[in-house]
């Protein structure tokens, strides 16, 4: 199967390594992977702002690029459902009824990585060794706006060599929320606190997730407190075999 | 322009023309399935869970004695009435207080009060007075601290709906509906609950089988 | 009109850490509460989308339900106004009071007097207002503001409240002990019941079809005030209309498990007009006034994204499972309403002008919507508001500008690999083992406890090229 990976802005500027997670995964799963590099941003940035009609013309960019794809992935649940949720919000927003028709029919080609290797390929073994004790931080998009469920407990759990410990207070925000960090900055640190002591209750070496932007917040975090615990998205844990994996 | 024409045409604006969505079919439960044994036993459950004093009683005429003896309880003397409680329900030696326009301070806090009810909701553990036969006025059963209650076993249903659908008449006719759902209660003082407010703090429910 | 925003007010209550505890306690135990007898119905899903559909439907012809309420109330004994706005609801309350010579009155469920601020109204008139819910009393007597829907003291402990009642009840005997003070606040409102003439409330619902109205509500008070003094104010906001008897049926069920957990709350009183206080005394007031308020609500409707806004019940779920206002408290709010309905029915009442910092008060984790008994879809009408506050020019100017900034970088991917290199270049200074610590402006508030990942050398684009460059 031939996918399209749509890497998101943030994992292209700052996490280029949870990309080429995807493409190991993907590739080793049989898939044929393609980057159209005329994409961008999906608009979520400025949708959640406030400015949603710089969103609008970035909603045009991603339909250009993926409309004739086959199956869209991306490793970034927060992405996603701004792709699912809010676009055909925007398009009818903008009074654009040919742009809200495309976007219905693209928006199911478009998965979240851990939903497509589950659902559309329907493995949950992916051939993976990761010798680590691991939490796992379910981001609020994959929680609610995607319901992914346990999708990604599941791929977790078949990863060999693997611990995973449970996180408490699971469905709490860790106060990330994009903008939010900086504008309301005690509140969002003051989430986030409480989220770093679960991460710390639990003894994990990492603290994994499928959002690297919760994990940018979080490993922010554990790095600033100097904790020693490591924020990785799941596709590099997926990634991992035992031929590649450091010694623990 | 009147502020009642300033806020229907501004209501009316807000509007437009917009045609009104057609009514969606509702999925919700109007009604029970349990047969009268197991509402029954539901009422008991949920009221298990409230601070309520709860007598099972097998017929009408083990009313009186019980009520004689949850007065004793409770210390109380004189017991007030709506004037038109069957007498069978009353105890012999009781020191009455039948209510007919009994200035409040009458009714305050001192006596119990006893009166029958419209019906009980199973599903909440809910007791409804409807300002029908032997229920009184609202003030009868506030103002004293100690309120039993007669539910006959058939007056039990199982869910909330069907409690409304059955009070509808009472309503039409322009009788207050008063609920309770366990005796008053407050939460407000660090979500700690505390049983006994303004209302009746001791609530006894007397269930008759009959 | 204060100018301070929301961080600012939360910047003090963060600080608090009793606060904290306090909320951390309450709304935990209220969440476990609400989750449990949510969860127990078989139908709760069913009735969640009646609730939806019912409030979707009334809106759509609100008009209609509105005057067909005013036709049942007053067939029913009792006397309609409208108010506009908030100055109206005054002068209409304040003038009922007065007429009937009220050197003091009792009230119930004060929210929408809250939102009208009648008891300074009624204050200046020589009116006494006495708030007799325990929560809203503890509130007056600290010359406080609510900060929580449904249990507006939630921010004072039992210590804090002792110390108060000793005080202003003259009662140096009280202990801390919640029972005591209950016992307290019982004592000292009794005699006002009894002997006060005029009451006021507010109305959880109003039916069109029978001119009834409904007040849920847990310690009594309610029964007292709707009960016993002769003369009966209610007032509440347009949207409250029920059009028929049979919608009782499903938010009798979801407002009280959504809102204090219980199966039912104590008491549910639901009167219609005067017909039964013409018969008899004690059984409801001899006169009833009922007061319909607009005060920005049509407004809202108008506004066809946000309108879903006028759904709310006040069950107050989405308070207690917020992780923002959990940390940040009500007061951060400035508002009767808080928490994430706070967040969208505050500015849209006030103006984005005066309140233009809520919407952007939540991290948008959607918690909110995830639980609210009749689905407002709080998250995107937050991001709707926050079009509003950008395109009414509400926002700074530098954030207009870095946004449009961004938006021509990520529409243009050349443009965007040149600021990325750019970016390389300028954090050389600042980064270290691969993190920044100090972030400049405007992002210095992200440096608030959390390092910020340098740029890697290559973005993911550069390294796929180079990797089919090789191939």
């Amino acid at each position: 199967m031939l996918v399209s990976l749509f890497i998101t802005c943030f994992n292209d500027a700052l996490f280029p390594q949870t990309g080429q997670a995807v493409v190991t995964v993907l590739e080793r799963l049989g898939c044929e992977v393609a980057f159209p590099e005329a994409q961008s941003c999906c608009g979520q940035m400025h949708n959640n702002s406030g400015y949603q009609q710089e969103a609008v013309s970035l909603v045009r960019r991603f339909v250009e690029v993926f409309e004739d794809a086959e199956a869209i992935v991306a490793p970034a649940t927060s992405c996603v459902a701004m792709i699912r949720g809010q676009y055909p919000r925007l398009a009818r927003a903008a009074g654009d009824a040919k742009l809200e028709r495309r976007v219905a029919a693209l928006a199911p080609r478009v998965f979240e990585f851990t939903e497509f290797l589950t659902d559309r390929l329907g493995i949950e073994d992916v051939g993976a060794y990761y010798p680590h004790r691991v939490t796992y931080h379910s981001s609020c998009n994959s929680l609610r706006a995607l319901a992914l469920g346990d999708r990604p407990l599941r791929l977790l759990r078949a990863v060999r060599g693997l611990e995973l410990v449970e996180l408490a207070w699971a469905e709490e925000c860790c106060g990330f929320g994009g903008t939010f960090a900086v504008k309301n900055a005690e509140t969002s640190t003051a989430m986030l606190a409480d989220k770093l002591r679960h991460v710390l209750d639990t003894g994990a070496e990492v603290c994994t997730a499928g959002d690297n932007s919760c994990l940018m917040h979080i490993g922010g975090g554990l790095s600033r407190q100097r904790t020693g615990v490591r924020a990785v998205h799941l596709a590099e844990i997926l990634a991992c075999t035992e031929q590649t994996a450091p010694a623990s | 322009m009147s502020d009642r024409e300033a806020v229907l045409a501004a209501v009316r604006a807000a509007l437009g023309a917009a045609p009104a969505p057609s009514p969606a079919q509702s999925a919700y439960r109007r009604k029970g399935e349990m047969d009268a044994a197991a509402a029954q036993a539901r009422f008991l459950e949920r009221l298990a869970d409230y601070d309520v004093h709860v007598e099972v009683l097998d017929d009408v005429q083990a009313i009186a004695p019980t009520v004689a003896r949850r007065m004793a309880e409770r210390e109380t003397v004189t017991l007030a009435i709506p004037a038109d409680l069957p007498r069978a329900w009353i105890p012999e030696n009781a020191r009455v207080l039948a209510d007919d326009a009994l200035p409040y301070p009458a009714l305050d806090t001192r006596p119990s009060v006893l009166t029958g009810c419209a019906l009980a909701i199973a599903e909440t553990g809910t007791v409804v007075l409807d300002a029908g036969a032997a229920q009184g006025r609202r003030a009868l059963t506030l103002l004293p601290d100690h309120h039993l209650c007669v539910v006959f076993a058939r007056q039990v249903v199982e869910t909330v709906p069907e409690a409304l659908q059955n009070l509808k008449a009472a309503v039409d006719a322009g009788r207050p509906l008063t609920f309770f759902s366990g005796p008053s209660a407050t939460a407000d003082i660090e979500f700690d609950r505390v049983v006994g407010v303004h209302g009746p703090r001791a609530l006894d429910i007397l269930l008759v089988r009959d | 009109m204060t100018a301070e925003t929301f961080p600012q007010r939360a910047h003090r209550s963060l600080r608090d850490s009793q606060l904290r505890r306090n909320l951390a306690k309450a709304t935990s135990t209220i969440r476990t509460k609400t989750a449990k007898v949510s969860a127990e119905l078989p139908d709760w899903e069913a009735l969640r989308d009646a609730g939806q559909a019912i409030k979707r439907e009334t809106l759509a012809e609100l008009d209609r339900h509105l005057v067909a309420l005013e036709e049942s109330v007053t067939r029913a004994g009792g006397v309609v106004h409208w108010a506009a706005d908030a100055a109206e609801a005054r002068r209409i309350i304040v003038g009922l009071a007065k007429a009937h010579g009220a050197e003091q009155v009792i009230k119930i469920k004060s929210m929408t007097t809250d939102e009208v601020e009648l008891n300074p109204a009624l204050e200046a008139a020589g009116i006494r207002p006495f708030e007799t819910d325990l929560a809203d009393m503890i509130v007056q007597m600290a010359h406080e503001k609510p900060s929580h829907l449904l249990v507006p003291a939630i921010h004072k402990n039992r210590s804090e409240i002792g110390a108060l009642f000793r005080d202003q009840m003259d009662r140096p005997d009280l202990s801390d002990q919640p029972g005591d003070l209950t016992r307290a606040a019982r004592a000292y409102l009794r005699d006002k019941f009894i002997e006060t003439p005029v009451a006021i409330s507010g109305a959880n619902f109003a039916v069109a079809e029978t001119g009834s109205v409904v007040v849920v509500e847990s310690e009594g008070n309610g029964r007292m005030c709707l009960t016993l003094p002769k003369v009966l104010i209610s007032i509440m906001g347009i949207e409250k209309v029920l059009p028929e008897w049979e919608h009782l049926e499903v938010f009798l069920q979801l407002l009280p498990r959504a809102s204090t957990g219980e199966r039912m709350n104590p008491y549910t009183s639901i009167w219609t007009g005067t017909q039964a206080g013409e018969r008899r005394a004690g059984d409801g007031p001899g006169e009833f006034h009922l007061v319909l308020l607009d005060n920005g609500r049509s407004k809202i409707l108008a506004d066809e994204a946000a309108r879903a806004t006028l759904h709310c019940i006040r069950c107050s779920r989405c308070l207690n499972v917020c992780p923002v206002y959990q940390r940040a408290g009500g007061h951060a709010y400035d508002s009767m309403y808080q928490g994430p309905i706070g967040a969208i029915l505050t500015p849209q009442l006030k103006g984005l002008d005066a309140a233009g910092s809520l919407p952007f008060a939540s991290s948008l984790c959607g918690a909110c919507q995830e639980v609210c008994p009749v689905r407002i879809p709080i998250p995107d009408i937050l991001v709707h508001l926050r079009g509003r506050v950008v395109r009414e020019g509400h926002a700074g100017l530098g954030e207009g500008l870095a946004m449009k900034a961004a938006g021509t970088l990520f529409d243009h991917p050349a443009l965007m690999a040149l600021a990325l290199s750019m970016g390389r270049a300028a954090q050389a200074p600042l980064a270290r083992d691969g993190r920044i610590e100090r972030l400049p402006p405007p992002l210095d508030g992200w440096s608030l406890g959390r390092d910020f990942p340098a740029l890697p050398k290559e973005s993911f684009r550069a390294w796929w090229k180079r990797r089919k460059a090789s191939r």
